[in-house]
């Protein structure tokens, strides 16, 4: 018992250490660039970039509207699928899968093929069309954290129940979805945004195959060209991820309905 | 003219059919329970009124409005559920305000209305509670009052005291009958309790098998079954088999027992095997007050339930099972000890399917 909790301990340290380690590497190497002293210096740099501003609210934005539309398109297919057709869910879940599967430079350039400036929607001839077609590509990525997220959502509540009870008071489909549905799987779609705006903060292969001002493509230029800002912005989107983890978990624990459907 | 018209209703799922040729007519702020075992389409009937199913034959009439192929939030009815269905989300004011502000009615009316419906089921001091921190029976009030709000043409209970512990469930039951004839509402109400569809209803329709053996008051479905299965689901029965003895005069042998039903058993056979029903209050052990024993057995078990006592009677091959009141003059009689049952020939059933 004794030795097998030695063990335990053995191996959560080697995996803390595994984690942390670079990551203490990378903090304590963005503090250096001041000779002979830790400075912020790095971070000042970084921060009063104009190029990392344009970059990382143009990925903010594009995060926003991946969610938007993530949610629109995610909450009502989840939730007919629970509804109306059960049998079909582990197809979905599947489709919902691929792109964990398919990588986004096969995406991307499916796109490029499919939305070019001679196709029959040439989504890649203007720089609004292109971001469109970048978010639409966010929301492909993000789409197995999302559905998977909503599907969870739903499975804590009686979905059939609710929407034959809001049926019978005279409520309808969009009545149904944006009063009863959505609000009971609000913690579920946070979870999900959270994780999306993650995932498109640091995204880089579409956005620079689509050559869009976006924040990935600028760390990874940051990167070739300086030697403490890219470290410096490394541990900036470390930091991001971690907050946006950190609120899935405070806005699960926050939970206003702690047992829904029950 | 009838307020609630099913007229031939059929369903199937795949190919099964689930229910047929069912007929119904309920009056308006009639009382009606459709009681059978698990499976036998009760539900089923209920949701094709409520429009989550679509018949697969038929008509379904609302107040004179065939509803058959409208959806449910046209039909103006008001549903309750086994599993409560509140809106988590929302507080129990706002459950039961529901209803009111999909049909757009002007916000004082709805406070209005919700503070008398929570008045009506006596909750008026939880408006502003989530449906988690309410006890089952307080989830299933609010429940009643958020179908009640709108002012349905129609009350559908499904199964709305099967989730609730015995003594709430039988408070609430005397409660929701108690608004529904405040309020004369015609309700349709789903169980498979016989005590639940005996004490509330005005009508009862005993389903079995996807169709309605029998529909009629509680007194006629106990009193008198028209089949066998309405006979043994609805309350306890002894059920006795012997033979024909005498179809004319109609006597019967049960173990050695000859009982004479004083009427001729029509489409019997001397020597046929027949199955005859008694309930257990119309049998008595036989102890002199000058009824005659009509079979004699032994007891085989005495049941003292505190106000009755539960007496086994072996006669043969079949036995018999009836209650006594208790009193304390009267002591219990002991197991092993010969007895004589009476009843009056006029409470035996002949069961002929």
């Amino acid at each position: 018992m004794k030795t097998n909790r030695i063990w335990s301990w053995l191996f959560v340290a080697l995996a803390v250490l595994y984690f942390v380690l670079p990551l203490i590497g990378t903090l304590e190497f963005s503090m250096k660039m001041r000779r002979g002293t830790y400075s912020f210096d790095a971070y000042a740099a970084v921060l009063s970039d104009p190029r990392f501003q344009q970059t990382f609210t143009f990925s903010v934005l594009m995060a926003l509207a991946t969610i938007v539309v993530g949610v629109l398109l995610v909450v009502p297919t989840a939730y007919w699928v629970r509804l109306k057709l059960p049998q079909w869910r582990p197809f979905v879940e599947f489709i919902t899968l691929l792109p964990l599967v398919i990588p986004p430079i096969v995406i991307v350039f499916g796109y490029i093929r499919l939305y070019n400036t001679s196709s029959w929607l040439p989504l890649t001839g203007s720089a609004m069309g292109t971001n469109i077609l970048l978010m639409f590509g966010y929301v492909v990525l993000a789409l197995p954290f999302m559905y998977r997220a909503v599907d969870t959502g739903l499975r804590a509540i009686d979905v059939r129940t609710m929407t034959e009870a809001a049926q019978s008071l005279g409520a309808g489909w969009v009545t149904i979805l944006a009063r009863i549905i959505l609000p009971n799987v609000a913690v579920a779609v946070l979870s999900g945004a959270f994780l999306t705006f993650a995932i498109v903060i640091g995204e880089f292969v579409m956005a620079a195959l689509l050559s869009r001002p976006a924040f990935g493509p600028y760390m990874q230029l940051l990167g070739a060209n300086r030697a403490y800002e890219p470290a410096a912005l490394a541990v900036i989107a470390f930091g991001i991820t971690w907050l946006c983890m950190g609120l899935i978990q405070l806005v699960s624990r926050f939970s206003r309905i702690p047992n829904a459907g029950h | 003219m009838a307020f609630l018209e099913l007229r031939d209703l059929q369903k199937d799922f795949g190919s099964v059919r689930v229910v047929r040729d069912f007929n119904l007519s309920v009056q308006p702020g009639e009382f009606v329970s459709f009681l059978g075992p698990s499976g036998c389409g009760k539900t089923t009937v209920l949701r094709m009124v409520a429009g989550f199913e679509e018949p697969t034959a038929g008509s379904i009439t609302i107040g004179g409005r065939d509803v058959t192929h409208l959806r449910p939030n046209q039909r103006d009815i008001g549903m309750v559920f086994q599993a409560y269905a509140l809106f988590p989300n929302m507080t129990v004011a706002q459950n039961v305000a529901f209803g009111l502000k999909v049909a757009r009615v002007p916000k004082a009316e709805i406070d209005e209305r919700v503070a008398e419906m929570l008045k009506l089921i006596k909750l008026p001091e939880l408006a502003d509670r989530y449906p988690y921190q309410l006890s089952g029976g307080q989830q299933q009030r609010v429940a009643l009052a958020r179908a009640l709000a709108p002012r349905p043409k129609l009350l559908l209970l499904d199964e709305p005291l099967s989730a609730l512990d015995a003594k709430v469930r039988v408070a609430l039951r005397e409660e929701i009958r108690q608004i529904q004839r405040d309020l004369g509402i015609t309700t349709i109400f789903v169980t498979h309790d016989q005590e639940e569809a005996l004490s509330m209803s005005d009508r009862i329709a005993v389903m079995h098998g996807g169709r309605a053996d029998q529909i009629g008051s509680p007194f006629e479905i106990y009193n008198h079954p028209k089949t066998r299965f309405v006979a043994s689901f609805v309350g306890t029965l002894n059920i006795l088999k012997g033979s024909v003895t005498d179809p004319q005069t109609g006597t019967i042998d049960i173990d050695g027992n000859v009982i004479r039903l004083g009427r001729a058993l029509a489409g019997k056979q001397l020597g046929e095997p027949i199955a005859i029903a008694l309930r257990p209050e119309a049998a008595s052990i036989a102890n002199g007050d000058g009824r005659e024993p009509l079979a004699r057995g032994r007891i085989t078990d005495v049941n003292f339930l505190g106000s009755v006592i539960r007496i086994r009677v072996e006669l043969g091959e079949n036995s018999i099972s009836f209650d006594r009141f208790n009193s304390p003059n009267s002591p219990p009689p002991a197991q092993g000890e010969p007895c004589g049952v009476s009843f009056a020939v006029e409470d035996v059933l002949v069961l002929d399917d």
